[in-house]
């Protein structure tokens, strides 16, 4: 568009560099990281499972391990905490879909309930992992 | 070719009505996932080591091998669908219109590598 011309003292929109944290950004932001690293690290690590798997026990043996030792683990750590994050930001999503949770106040509480809620899934599904077996 | 009428300029460039579609496949997909993941979230936990042995047998049962095809299928979908808004917002001009063909191609790809594994498991060829 051109630029306006004779409405100078019309508003300006807030630009990049005015805005601060809301737990909505913050939500929102990780919702696209978790989701596009489990597209590519989710995604890699699932086809060399099950393609190791059909390969025979060799390929598997490599595979468990890359994935057993420290790196695997972080890795591992990593797609686990992307996935509970993305579910419960989904679900989030999900409730907002039909309309529900817009109210400031409760849109905050949802938003930090979903980060949080994402970060204690991934502690207690390793604590399973490493502890219960 | 000039600048065209106002009405000429915007003509062909707005919405493709693909949007809706878009829109509720994520979503559908997203349920699947929802349900599928879960279920291999809980398939993991449960198994007493992640031996050959148990992972092929887990695998190779007719259960598990067709909800993995079926998570294979779900999840790629949405994360293809994922990618594509997300590079929509980042990317520009032609480079935007190569890149989503090789996301496409891709996705499909590798979902087709998955799934045959996942057979080649089922029917016991490994």
């Amino acid at each position: 568009m051109a630029h306006p011309k004779g409405n100078a003292a019309r508003p300006l929109s807030p630009h990049l560099s005015i805005w601060k944290w809301s737990p909505a950004m913050a939500v929102s932001i990780l919702h696209r990281v978790s989701g596009n690293g489990l597209a590519v690290a989710g995604v890699a690590v699932l086809l060399w499972f099950v393609g190791a798997i059909a390969s025979g026990p060799a390929a598997y043996e490599t595979f468990a391990a890359v994935m057993g030792s420290p790196i695997g683990i972080i890795v591992l750590i990593g797609i686990s905490w992307a996935f509970f994050n993305h579910l419960m930001s989904g679900i989030r999503h999900l409730v907002l879909d039909v309309g529900a949770g817009y109210e400031v106040d409760r849109n905050n509480r949802w938003s930090t309930i979903s980060i949080l809620l994402g970060i204690l899934l991934t502690v207690l599904f390793w604590a399973v992992i490493l502890f219960a077996k | 070719m000039g600048n065209g009428t106002r009405i000429g300029r915007v003509r062909g460039l707005g919405s493709s009505h693909q949007g809706a579609h878009h829109w509720l496949l994520q979503r559908f997909t997203a349920v699947g996932n929802l349900l599928l993941v879960l279920w291999l979230v809980f398939s993991l936990l449960a198994m007493p080591d992640y031996s050959y042995g148990t992972v092929y047998g887990w695998l190779s049962s007719p259960f598990a091998a067709t909800a993995m095809v079926l998570l294979i299928v779900s999840t790629f979908w949405h994360a293809r669908l994922g990618m594509q808004v997300m590079m929509e917002d980042y990317l520009h001009g032609a480079n935007r219109f190569a890149v989503l063909l090789l996301l496409n191609l891709a996705f499909v790809a590798l979902g087709v590598f998955g799934v045959v594994s996942v057979i080649r498991i089922a029917l016991g060829g490994a």
